[in-house]
């Protein structure tokens, strides 16, 4: 072990990373603590060693350090954290220290916060609905237990409100299990996370919350570990507690900028819009950290929720974040300018891991055909309002016309809700067929005749 | 045993290591590195150093550590057990891994890749005495109840098979010796390949024979022969995984070996849960029995992920060798080239096109070059047809590796996003894909039906009619076109939704025979003829739409089973007499009361899946 020697020779500070000359025996992704003249100490990790040299990153960033009078000690292993049940109930910063002015975390069980990856043998196929009480999810793109589906928002849209309104009323039908939350902020403002600070404590969810917050005055460099020490913690609650742990991560796009500004200060060739070429599979080692085990009786659903630049889907980031996760939540600024909350969009929100979840002893048997149908229906209203701009809606069909109705209907009826509403999944459903009954029956070609003869009612359409 | 050299890190960057002291080593040969002994690979040799990339997270590891070498380059084992396995990139056993430390996968863990406890009964075919050759079947064993495993001479041995001996072995067990001027080859039930040298055979034959899938949209009009290559390239969301696992599914190979190259952990899982719940309509047996997966998910370390693709067609080419037909599906090419990618940059490679090296083109063709019909060592047909997935950045296909794959492929199955928005799967796009294929295979649909290509064009036409129609249509709408537009249009819907839309779910639908696959599209243009000719005599569109016959249309691919097509002929019977009682209600006045308000819409006929 070296942490007795201190180097005091630096070749360079650029970016977050410093340059340590001289050292040896020094181990890839080990801990580094900096010591600055005023006794400061920071924190920082090892990029890459040869036989003289070691390339650090210094996770609270390099503001204020000079080529002189600094001290490098290396720590001999990587970043570990201590993880227990305590933590619940606390806030802590990026690095996973308390800033809530209680003592720090006792634990003899420390955890490596890059943790491993997970053998695709063990895992479980995760199966169980999860209610959000939200109809848009609950009914047409539903989470389940053990998912990945991050929320693709923009700027200034409610993705803060959604993602809270699911951290309070998230449930299992099948069981009385409480879920767990775990909040993780990268380079968000003070009020974003107080927000969730509120909402969590007016609803009495804060006692079994952690909180880990990267502010946006924080160095950028801190966001890289920060989803790493939530998920660390989440892994031991879910995996050796036996806990339902939901971690929100938000905002992913401010990580990704983090992992672009370190490696550009590393010099690296950029791929797309300046972004590493490694950001899929840095991303895929934060995300993948979601699921269920086998022989293990806890979870991770994870809604990581990351803002698109110029509401852009294509951008490097909620494209790679779309091939990784299983579905996403796409917010609209079309129908957030309308008025409508959730402004959730019908047509690209999407969750793979609904054909598995739902339907029979699970929700309810319609659930899928309702889907469909309305996913379908729904994506007609959208083609009719395109011809209804062009041909004007007098010229219209008597059926387009009233699909528009439907779609109206749909829009401030099935998506619109408040954010104190929490609906159950029949109400969402019942909600469905009474838009779905506005239609012609013989419209409704994704639904078989028995659940129409039991459903559908024409009288109670909102005509 | 090779010689042993030694040597010591000098420099640690992400999954790349100089070392140096290893005089002898050769390019692609294995390295062994640090304490945990993580294996690595040769990539590179310097003057000064040696570059190694290791396929194990390497955090911790530093300048002097040891590394040791044998020699051999990286090497899979083939022989019995490889079916129904499930490996990671490097051939190591993701069963016996989770039994030896549990959920996670801990570094420099090392097991054997075939069972070296197993018994297989060996039955020789040839008696001791006999000459033999490289890539001869000298005897054979029941892998699965599946899969009977050919014992082959490996390639490069020849001479006098000295003994031989049968009943039960593992694979340890030393079962026959080769005796030639060369020495003594003492022959086991496995043997170990290099995954980057492609196994030799004695021709390259011209694929003739369809790979049939059971896939409409693929089989009927983009077929891919046997010993092809196709791609599928979709953005995220539009179904690339779930054709692929339809594929994996239902296609007629013999062997099937599925990569699962940087991608989700939970539908690797997903097929882990199905394959052996799945029964295969042709044997009655779980699809797991014909299946080897290949398993490094997109959060399993990134140099494995690299080398999984030449793991799993080694694989391939194994059980190409003992004359069967093996279909490789490797999901997704485009995370194989960002690993690419990402150890390019690493060492420092000038990139090209979007950061992707130079040698990215040639590093495809040589994957897909793997595929093939060909005649073995031992003068038997073997095949086997590579279908990769891709996956370009924000679904635009001239990205780098959509336009180099293409290049390579005879076959393109292109994923569209409006089709999968509409929820209509497989969403392969009629209007983007296309496939080389169709002189090779014509005569074996000829020789199920001579009308095959027929057919298949006026299909095509159809679809093509409509493509334009609808540019017209989103300005005008379509009350404005004439009648015999809007019954091309009708017709283009119908093919959408009662053939080309399939339902990987449903029991009958998911697997649709040749057979009914030629039948179900007759039935279509039978009504396209007839209505046609309706439409001259005054009948409407309207009125053809509202025929319950037609309405039925959609329901034909999930209600008749490929066992009993008569149903078809029935069908067609009864929609010949419908249409004739159109007509025979012209000219002398119709009334119109079997119209409802949608009838005239063709969209109202989409899916009939439910």
């Amino acid at each position: 072990m070296n942490t007795e020697i201190e180097y005091t020779r630096l070749s360079g500070i650029s970016g977050p990373l410093i340059f340590v000359e001289g050292v040896r025996g020094v181990g890839l992704g080990e801990i580094v603590e900096i010591r600055d003249a005023s006794g400061a100490v920071r924190m920082g990790q090892t990029l890459e060693v040869d036989e003289q040299r070691a390339v650090v990153q210094v996770f609270e960033g390099t503001s204020g350090l000079a080529m002189q009078g600094l001290r490098v000690a290396f720590v001999g292993k990587a970043l570990e954290i201590p993880v227990d049940r305590d933590m619940l109930g606390r806030v802590f910063d990026g690095l996973g220290r308390p800033i809530d002015g209680s003592p720090q975390v006792i634990s003899d069980r420390m955890m490596n916060v890059n943790g491993l990856p997970v053998n695709p043998w063990s895992r479980e196929y995760p199966r169980d609905f999860i209610q959000t009480g939200i109809s848009a999810i609950d009914g047409m793109n539903t989470l389940i237990r053990g998912q990945k589906l991050p929320i693709f928002s923009g700027s200034g849209m409610p993705h803060n409100l959604i993602a809270a309104q699911i951290a309070r009323q998230a449930r299992i039908l099948t069981a009385e299990e409480e879920f767990i939350v775990i909040f993780a902020a990268m380079g968000v403002k003070f009020d974003v996370a107080q927000f969730f600070i509120d909402s969590l404590q007016e609803s009495g969810v804060l006692t079994h919350s952690a909180l880990f917050l990267s502010l946006a005055d924080a160095p950028s460099i801190e966001r890289l570990v920060t989803p790493r020490v939530a998920l660390t913690l989440a892994e031991y609650l879910a995996f050796e507690e036996g806990m339902h742990v939901l971690v929100i991560l938000t905002d992913m796009t401010n990580y990704c900028e983090a992992l672009r500004e370190l490696s550009s200060s590393r010099g690296e060739i950029p791929s797309r819009k300046g972004y590493p070429g490694y950001l899929y599979s840095d991303l895929a080692a934060i995300y993948e950290r979601a699921g269920r085990l086998k022989g293990h009786k806890g979870s991770i659903t994870q809604m990581p929720i990351l803002t698109m630049p110029s509401d852009d889907i294509s951008h490097p980031v909620p494209d790679l974040t779309g091939y990784i996760t299983e579905g996403q939540i796409v917010l609209d600024r079309e129908l957030f300018n309308k008025g409508i909350y959730p402004p959730i969009a019908g047509l690209p929100s999407l969750s793979r891991l609904m054909k598995d979840g739902i339907g029979v002893g699970r929700t309810r048997n319609d659930h899928a055909q309702v889907a469909a149908q309305l996913f379908a229906s729904y994506a007609k209203v959208k083609r009719i309002r395109a011809l209804a701009a062009i041909v004007g809606e007098e010229e219209l069909s008597d059926v387009d016309k009233i699909y528009l109705k439907f779609g109206a209907a749909f829009e401030e009826q099935f998506l619109s809700q408040d954010n104190e509403e929490n609906r159950s999944i029949e109400q969402t459903l019942d909600i469905g067929w009474r838009m779905l009954s506005i239609l012609p029956r013989d419209e409704l070609y994704r639904i078989t005749k028995e659940e129409i003869q039991r459903y559908y009612m024409p009288e109670r359409g909102v005509k | 045993m090779d010689e042993m050299i030694k040597g010591r890190v000098i420099a640690v960057n992400g999954p790349i290591v100089k070392a140096v002291g290893l005089d002898g080593i050769r390019m692609y040969d294995i390295a062994e590195v640090g304490p945990d002994r993580l294996i690595g690979e040769v990539i590179r040799l310097l003057d000064d150093a040696t570059v190694i990339q290791v396929y194990e997270d390497n955090t911790g590891l530093r300048p002097g550590d040891e590394v040791v070498s044998y020699c051999r380059p990286l090497s899979v084992l083939l022989g019995p057990g490889l079916i129904a396995n499930i490996y990671d990139g490097i051939q190591r056993p993701l069963v016996g891994i989770s039994e030896a430390c549990g959920s996670y996968i801990k570094k420099g863990i090392k097991l054997p890749p075939l069972d070296e406890k197993r018994l297989w009964e060996f039955h020789p075919l040839v008696e001791a005495g006999a000459r033999v050759h490289p890539g001869e079947i000298i005897g054979e064993l029941q892998e699965s109840p599946l899969v009977v495993h050919k014992v082959l001479i490996p390639p490069g041995i020849s001479g006098t098979l000295t003994s031989i001996i049968d009943g039960a072995h593992t694979i340890m067990d030393e079962i026959y010796t080769v005796e030639s001027d060369a020495g003594i080859h003492h022959g086991r039930l496995a043997e170990y390949w290099p995954v980057r040298k492609p196994r030799p055979n004695r021709l390259r034959k011209k694929p003739h024979i369809p790979l049939i899938t059971g896939q409409r949209v693929i089989d009927f009009f983009f077929p891919i022969a046997r010993g092809g290559t196709a791609a599928i390239p979709g953005g995220f969301g539009t179904g690339k995984t779930m054709t692929q696992h339809a594929l994996a599914k239902w296609c007629n190979a013999d062997i099937i070996v599925y990569i699962g190259c940087g991608e989700r952990g939970n539908e690797m899982t997903d097929v882990l849960t199905d394959f052996p719940k799945l029964i295969d309509e042709r044997n009655g047996r779980p699809l797991i029995e014909r299946t080897v997966m290949i398993a490094n998910t997109s959060n399993m370390p990134v140099p494995a992920r690299e080398v999984s693709i030449y793991t799993g067609v080694t694989i391939a080419e194994y059980y190409r060798d003992m004359g069967y037909s093996v279909a490789v599906m490797a999901d997704s090419t485009s995370r194989w080239a960002e690993a690419l990618r990402e150890l390019a940059s690493r060492l420092g490679d000038m990139p090209a096109e979007e950061g992707f090296p130079p040698y990215l083109a040639t590093r495809l063709a040589e994957f897909y070059e793997r595929a093939g019909f060909v005649e073995t060592l031992s003068g038997q047909d073997g095949d086997i047809t590579i279908i990769g997935a891709v996956s370009p950045p924000g679904g635009d296909f001239s990205e780098p590796v959509t336009q180099h794959t293409s290049r390579f492929v005879r076959c393109f199955w292109a994923l569209d996003k409006g089709l999968a928005d509409a929820r209509h799967y497989p969403s392969i796009s009629w209007i983007d894909s296309y496939t080389e294929y169709l002189p090779d295979i014509e005569n074996w649909w000829k020789n199920l039906d001579s009308q095959w290509l027929a057919v298949r064009n006026e299909a095509m036409s159809i679809l093509l009619e409509d493509n334009r129609l609808q540019q017209v249509v989103k300005l005008v709408g379509s009350d404005a076109l004439p009648p015999v537009q809007q019954f091309v249009l009708f017709v283009a819907e119908m093919i959408k939704n009662a053939f080309l839309q399939q339902n990987a779910f449903d029991p009958i639908d998911k697997f649709c025979s040749p057979e009914k696959q030629i039948k179900l599209l007759k039935v279509i243009l039978e009504l396209h003829h007839r209505g046609v000719d309706l439409l001259k005599a005054g009948v409407t569109v309207r009125e053809i739409a509202a025929l319950d016959v037609v309405s039925q249309m959609v329901r034909l691919k999930s209600e008749v089973p490929n066992q009993d097509l008569d149903q078809m002929g029935a069908y067609s019977n009864r929609l010949a007499h419908g249409l004739d009682s159109l007509m025979s209600g012209y000219p002398e006045g119709h009334a119109d009361a079997r119209c409802d308000a949608g009838a005239l819409d063709p969209t109202k006929l989409a899916g009939g899946t439910a």
